[in-house]
């Protein structure tokens, strides 16, 4: 077990470099240093001066690659690429190009994006879970077919029109609730209602389908058929035998999640005014910070990598058939 | 007139001339025969089959491009030589789609007017009889003209759709009197898709009377029809869904089937690109190679003589991107079926006999794997028509200046909070948004149903 | 069988029973209303301004580097340059206010020697600048000392100051008053190349000495150490006493004034650039950059990019008072009944990121914030339905003229246009034809129309490249631009289209179409991608085809459209320009020849690379003359260059209209200084008041949905009840 996760986690190295690659490959020929450069200095009296000064400060004047004015080993680590890119791997992400130190960054606004995405995958799959479970109960009779009608039209709907809803309905109309922001101290529970609901309301149609599915193959199973004609009630089935047995592919389904909360969302948390590593990111993305947008690709494969690990372990220790080799 | 041919109009005809020749191949395989049959079986399938069906088809015909030609001048006529003989084109691109609309997108307000208006949404400065400045809504151009008196409005709305209705059952009759001899005995249930091919009929002879007197859906801040721009959001939409998988299939199928077949360091190779690509957070990749694409764009002004071909070469581009984003999936499904295969005994034993690589490849893998493909592409479809809106929002989707309901909804989103809100132009935007995703899902699950009875546990990405 | 069954239920019969009664006890568990009050309580007694920074944060808060009006917003309250404007008085009346007079201007020529004002002798003028004895700096810990008194906060090491992570954590501060070398210390951080003050490429073609200066420092080895810049000299700056100073420029620049009054000359403590300077602060954010120290009234006490930015009342800031006069009617619009209180009249004032303007829209009506905006008044676009801005002044609707919001209109001095790139060989040239054509195109751009239908009439149409409320500026008849316009009814009309057929006809395009080759003509306008719309692109496009001009749009984004600029790689571009001082020079000088990017080989400001010999030498006079008379005959003819050669597409002037809530008092617009926030007074008592009327929360749906889930829940058990049943007979059959 301790082997095969050391294995996989050496396995993420290549893909981590792969990662890196490609991404400083992307991003620097869609903005160059000059670029950068004019972006961060502002509109007025952009002299080149001003521009190599700015290159030399934030250390894009080396070349790429390979540097040819340096012998050995210097040759290679005096350059954009290793000391942008390279260095991530010892999780030093630097600066971001308006100057901001990113490792501080990412640590304080990651609070906010598990705050909210937490709750909602808690009471999303607790939601979900029960929506699907008392759907099941009516299997194959037409409340069940306009359930899952129901499920499928909520899914056909894009998430802007929830968020653009949720806040027009509940903050604006009904003042229930502050429209936007965040808090974090002990008020921060009335600005995650709505980016809370929001979320779970918008997850129902997927997930309480996913579920349905799930619980539908379990009842057709032959311990199900059994407990029935021994006479169990259709709750008891369903509360002692269908939902333990779906809890493995439950469990796996939503291990793999869990490192991605720490991304949160992209669209709750600009449209909530949350100050998140999701918004972080857009904002990286509108105002093309190369900086940020580097780290945040590097954190986000982690994360991914993390989560696949996980579930495999999972596997085991829901199903103990499953033997990890 | 000269005809257009935009790239993705290639693509896009390229993609049904394959699906028919691809159904038309199947036609007399058993038991993909039945597999079909088992989806057009329900009302259901025939009903959201029609619906899709009439979505690509307005794509398609909003796909038949063309420029109309400028009138010859009086002066250059006169001249002598070649030049005078020339005749040039408007820089606007139509479609087939905007003809047969009878220039719906042609009547242009002030600005705002809400649907089936004949007063603009705001004020402005006028003179009135005796030419004294007054400040109140203007009439709409377009709007209610015939009438004599703005009360007779919501009568004469009434009167023009039974009318409308009349055309519009007449053209159902006569349309779908061929459909009803050919295939009155079939046992599916064609009458389903006969009363929806009614409906939309009748709806499109309705929208297209009605909006040559009224705004059906109010205009916009520039003053153009909302209804217009939404249907212009069809095409978008259409081939978004299908181009960005038809992009990624041919990647997909080579490398999945390779990396399953060969296995060894072909399968180590194939495996190591989709997770590494796969473990980038799409939002980013994409942006990026939008941006990256944009810079492209910016670079190279002159490879593209008009404004229509530089959004359709950008839109072409995401569709590759999106298409690579979502390609690790099906990748990684098609590994795992060709593995299954070829451990198979007619296939061992065809290796045995020494049967070629290709031809292995060709008579025993691929078609086993057809009905993945057939089930990526259905459910990828409504994913990436969703995902559409979301880019766009982001600022990384489509062209500004094509049609499209993820823009109209990025624009629309602070209308909202005006006073009164402008609600016409995010509901245009939803409902035919809402429509062609809802059919696309519900047809997908009969096709998975169909096709591969096991396959629910996917859980499709939202 | 059944006996499992009413046990179950029961149970849930129960939970939904105690939901029901909870459901009340839970809303009103939820506290006084308003629930949705986005602000944190009230921690103290404290005078709280609530306002927005929109749409980022800001970058730089260096006052050397800072150069963008949100971050002025910051640094003008904090810091206080030699001189100011009045709050009130329009035309803008420049003031001394960290001096106690106007500074004293001697001429010299070459040999140092004093001259008369109007000797052509003069190569140098000497600027002598005595300041105020009231100045002090604000608490901060980089004045902190020992009981040795030595700085108390300088550190060997990274390791040794690691605990104190923003200013806040430092528990000792000190303060001092300021000296006139804080100003001197100022200017040589201009002139420092590792601070790449954008300030530095263009004031050292002034100051005397600042170019030599720049380039013996960029000799000094630093690894990022503090290096003493008091221990160079700069030739032109001398620093006389304690609280005497003098600068002088190459020479006559009569504007140097002005520029005293922008941020770059704020009092820096080489203090505090020391304590920044710290091994290991960078790391920390603790940089000047972010943590500004200065003399003004408010000083920074929180700085948190990703939330909020709060500003608190600087204890030692010098007496100041309101002014006793103003601009006429500014004392029926009540702007003068605080006159001659001491000023300033709020404590502290919060700043909260808002990234969308919606949410900021909702919660200004909701009374949360006091006004719409500091910076933009982010009316534009979003609420303009509340109001329009007519001819008879602004119409207000719904609930805005139940809340007695009150505006404030801004006209910033400044300009936005389409100019055309007179290098072009399709709209370019200085011909006849040419003219001819740029004139019709600007008939045909409908300038009033556009302003009305995307900027709700917030912005007027240009027929002068000087805004209003700079000299130079004429309104009325005389003011209209008579090539595009004509004088009916005492109102500028633009031509007829007809009119500008005509002339296309006469440039050689009949009906657009090239009289020659038949070709039709056509325009590409470069704009950039985020500035415009597609609905505006229509538009325009369908402006141009009354008189069958086709158009193209070639939107890129800013550093791209920057490099097509820089080459002349264009035709017709948009761009702005927000002026720096009131003075007309700042503007004229967006068409001098030498400021053309392609003939400067810089980033010039006349991108339309407009280049007239007549031109080029008025304003080399006007540059150097006083303001009077003479000078405006000067402008004149320039402006009319301008106009003949139709050089711009369109312009207009930009206005905004910031919305006040009803209990925010002295709310006037300034539209060049931000230095305004000491000004605000707000009613606290109104204030509360009218956010609890206003807020009041709406819980029908939340029983609405109770119910709703209620009765689906009892048919569901019914159905529940007929399935079991039906199962049990199914089974004993």
């Amino acid at each position: 077990m301790f082997a095969y996760i050391i294995r996989r986690v050496l396995y993420a190295v290549p893909i981590l470099i792969g990662v890196n690659l490609l991404t400083f490959l992307l991003f620097f020929v869609v903005n160059s240093p000059d670029d950068m450069a004019v972006s961060q200095l502002g509109e007025k009296y952009v002299t080149p001066e001003a521009i190599a000064a700015w290159k030399t400060k934030n250390g894009y004047d080396k070349p790429l690659f390979l540097n040819a004015s340096n012998t050995g080993l210097e040759s290679l680590t005096d350059t954009i690429f290793f000391t942008k890119s390279v260095k991530l791997f010892a999780f030093d992400f630097g600066r971001s190009e308006s100057g901001r130190d990113i490792t501080s960054d990412v640590s304080t606004r990651m609070w906010p994006s598990l705050a909210v995405a937490l709750p909602t995958f808690i009471i999303g799959i607790w939601v979900n879970i029960c929506v699907a479970l008392l759907v099941v109960m009516f299997h194959a009779t037409r409340l069940d077919r306009w359930a899952v009608f129901l499920f499928v039209s909520l899914m056909s709907i894009s998430y802007l029109f929830y968020i653009i809803g949720g806040q027009y309905l509940v903050a604006k109309t009904w003042k229930l609730v502050p429209i936007s922001g965040f808090h974090a101290d002990g008020q921060a529970w009335k600005f995650l209602i709505l980016p809370v609901l929001v979320g779970v309301v918008a997850g129902i149609g997927s997930g309480a389908r996913w579920y349905r599915t799930l619980f539908l193959e379990e009842a057709n199973q032959d311990y199900v058929r059994t407990a029935r004609a021994k006479g169990a009630s259709e709750i008891s089935i369903l509360f002692r035998h269908i939902l333990p047995n779906a809890l493995i592919p439950i469990l796996t389904g939503v291990v793999v999640l869990i490192p991605s909360l720490f991304m949160g969302g992209l669209l709750i948390e600009s449209f909530f005014g949350i100050p998140g590593l999701g918004s972080y990111m857009l904002d990286a993305i509108k105002s093309q910070d190369f900086a940020i947008v580097r780290s945040m690709v590097f954190i986000g494969s982690i994360l991914y990598i993390f989560g696949l690990i996980l579930t495999d372990i999972s596997y085991t220790w829901a199903d103990p058939r499953v033997r990890l080799s | 007139m000269k005809p257009i041919l935009l790239w993705s109009d290639t693509l896009v005809f390229l993609l049904v001339i394959t699906l028919v020749l691809f159904f038309y191949r199947l036609r007399h395989d058993p038991q993909t025969r039945e597999r079909w049959s088992q989806v057009f079986s329900t009302r259901l399938g025939m009903v959201t089959f029609t619906v899709i069906l009439t979505y690509v088809g307005i794509a398609l015909l909003d796909s038949l491009h063309f420029r109309k030609a400028l009138d010859t001048p009086a002066a250059a006529t006169g001249d002598t030589g070649a030049a005078a003989q020339e005749v040039f084109y408007n820089n606007k691109v139509s479609s087939v789609l905007d003809v047969l609309l009878g220039g719906m997108g042609e009547r242009f307000e002030r600005t705002y007017s809400a649907p089936f208006a004949l007063l603009s949404f705001e004020k402005k400065n006028m003179k009135d009889e005796q030419g004294r400045a007054v400040r109140d809504f203007p009439p709409l151009e377009h709007a209610g003209q015939h009438l004599a008196d703005p009360a007779d409005k919501w009568p004469d709305v009434l009167a023009r759709s039974g009318t409308a209705l009349l055309w519009g059952i007449l053209l159902s009759a006569l349309w779908l009197a061929p459909q009803w001899l050919l295939l009155r005995h079939s046992p599916h249930p064609w009458h389903a898709s006969w009363a929806v091919q009614a409906v939309v009929l009748c709806l499109g002879v309705w929208a297209v009377s009605i909006s040559r007197y009224y705004h059906i859906l109010g205009t916009d801040l520039g003053g153009a029809d909302v209804l217009y721009q939404s249907l212009k959001g069809v095409r978008t939409g259409v081939l978004l869904g299908t181009l960005s998988t038809l992009i990624m299939l041919p990647i997909a199928v080579t490398l999945g089937v390779m990396a399953g077949y060969f296995k060894g360091w072909v399968d180590d190779l194939v495996q190591y690109l989709y997770t590494t690509l796969s473990s980038i957070p799409g939002i980013l990749l994409i942006a990026a190679s939008v941006l990256l694409f944009q810079v492209y764009i910016d670079l190279n002004p002159d490879f593209f003589s008009i404004g229509m071909e530089k959004a359709d070469a950008r839109f072409i581009a995401l569709c590759f991107i999106l298409g690579v984003t979502s390609w690790s999936t099906l990748c990684r499904l098609i590994r795992a079926e060709t593995l299954k295969i070829s451990q198979l005994e007619y296939v061992q034993a065809a290796h045995a006999f020494g049967v070629s690589h290709t031809r292995i490849l060709g008579r025993h893998i691929l078609p086993n794997v057809v009905h993945i493909i057939m089930i990526t592409f259905v459910l990828d479809f409504s994913a990436l028509v969703l995902a559409e809106a979301v880019l766009s929002y982001i600022g990384v989707g489509i062209d500004p200046s094509m049609g499209s309901w993820g823009n109209m909804i990025n624009g629309a989103r602070s209308e909202l909070s005006r006073q009164p809100p402008v609600w016409w132009t995010l509901t245009g935007a939803f409902f035919f948004m809402f429509a062609l995703v809802l059919a696309a899902n519900l047809f997908s699950d009969l096709v998975r149903d169909a096709f591969d009875p096991r396959s629910g546990r996917r859980r499709s990405e939202t | 069988m059944n006996f499992e069954l009413p046990s179950s239920l029961g149970a849930a019969r129960i939970y939904l029973a105690a939901f029901a009664l909870l459901a009340p006890g839970l809303l009103a568990g939820c506290g006084e209303p308003p629930w949705n009050n986005p602000h944190p309580p009230a921690v103290d007694e404290a005078l709280t301004y609530q306002s927005v920074m929109t749409p980022a944060p800001p970058k730089h808060l260096d006052p050397a580097v800072s150069y963008a009006s949100d971050e002025a917003l910051f640094i003008m309250q904090i810091y206080e340059p030699p001189m100011g404007y009045h709050f009130l008085k329009r035309p803008y009346e420049l003031l001394p206010t960290a001096l106690q007079d106007f500074p004293q201007v001697s001429y010299l020529d070459e040999q140092g020697a004093e001259v008369a004002a109007a000797d052509p002798a003069i190569a140098f003028t000497r600027y002598t600048l005595h300041l105020r004895e009231d100045l002090h700096y604000q608490p901060h810990p980089a004045f902190a000392l020992d009981e040795a008194g030595a700085p108390r906060y300088l550190f060997d090491s990274a390791a040794a100051g690691a605990q104190f992570r923003q200013i806040p954590d430092f528990p000792e501060t000190g303060d001092r008053a300021v000296r006139a070398n804080d100003y001197a210390y100022a200017i040589k951080r201009l002139a420092d190349p590792d601070n790449a003050s954008p300030m530095l490429g263009f004031m050292s073609q002034y100051i005397v000495g600042m170019k030599a200066f720049s380039e013996e420092l960029a000799q000094v080895p630093r690894n990022g150490d503090w290096l003493d810049l008091g221990e160079y000299d700069m030739q032109g700056l001398s620093v006389l006493d304690e609280r005497t100073l003098s600068i002088t420029i190459m020479g006559r620049y009569p504007q140097f004034v002005y520029w005293l009054a922008m941020p770059f000359f704020s009092p820096i403590a080489p203090e505090v650039d020391r304590f920044y300077h710290n091994p290991g602060f960078a790391q920390r954010n603790l940089t000047l950059d972010w943590w500004p120290v200065g003399s003004g009234p408010f000083m920074m006490v929180k700085n948190d990019p990703n939330s909020e930015i709060v500003l608190q009342r600087n204890p030692n800031y010098r007496a100041d008072f309101f002014p006793g006069q103003g601009a006429p009617g500014d004392r029926e619009a009540g702007f003068l009944e605080d006159a001659g209180k001491p000023i300033p009249f709020i404590d502290r004032a919060v700043f909260r990121l808002e990234k969308e303007v919606l949410p900021l829209w909702t919660k200004f009506l909701q009374g949360y914030y006091d006004r719409s905006g500091e910076v933009h008044g982010n009316t534009n676009g979003v609420f303009d339905q509340a109001f329009v801005v007519g001819p008879d002044g602004v119409e207000v609707s719904g609930e805005l003229s139940e809340h007695n919001i009150t505006m404030s209109p801004d006209v910033k001095p400044g300009i936005y246009y389409y100019g055309f790139n007179m290098r072009d060989p399709l709209v370019g040239g200085y011909t006849e034809d040419k003219r001819k054509l740029r004139q019709a195109l600007q008939i045909a751009f409908n300038t009033e129309e556009y302003l009305n239908i995307f900027y709700k009439g917030n912005g007027i149409a240009a027929h002068n490249l000087i805004p209003p409320g700079i000299s130079g500026h004429i309104e009325g008849e005389q003011g209209i631009n008579p090539y595009v316009y004509d004088w009916v009814d005492g109102e500028p009309r633009r031509k007829s289209i007809e009119y500008a057929r005509e002339l296309l006809a006469q440039a050689g395009y009949p009906n657009g179409r090239d009289a020659r080759t038949g070709e039709p003509l056509k325009i590409f306008i470069d704009v950039q991608s985020q500035a415009i719309g597609n609905t505006s692109m229509n538009w325009i496009d369908r402006q141009f085809s009354q008189i069958g001009v086709q158009v193209e749009f070639r939107p890129a984004d800013w550093s791209r459209t920057r490099e097509k600029l820089l080459t002349g790689n264009t035709q017709i571009f948009s761009h702005g320009w927000l002026a720096d001082y009131p003075d007309p020079e700042n503007f004229l000088f967006l068409l001098y020849g030498p400021e053309s990017p392609l003939e400067c080989q810089c980033d010039g400001s006349n991108n339309s690379n407009f280049k007239h010999e007549e031109y080029d030498t008025l304003f080399r006079q006007v540059r150097v003359l006083p303001p009077g008379a003479e000078r405006d005959a000067l402008v004149a003819r320039m402006v009319d260059i301008y106009r003949r050669e139709a050089v711009w597409l369109y312009a207009f002037y930009p206005r905004d209209i910031y919305l006040n809530n009803s209990w925010v008092y002295n709310t006037k617009r300034h539209g060049i200084s931000k230095a305004t926030l000491k000004y605000i007074r707000i009613d606290d008592a109104q204030r509360q008041s009218m956010r609890v009327l206003w807020n009041q929360p709406v819980t029908w749906p939340l029983y609405a949905i109770v119910i709703v889930l209620l009765a689906l829940v009892w048919p569901g058990v019914l159905a529940y009840r007929r399935r079991q049943n039906a199962t049990a007979r199914n089974h004993q059959e």
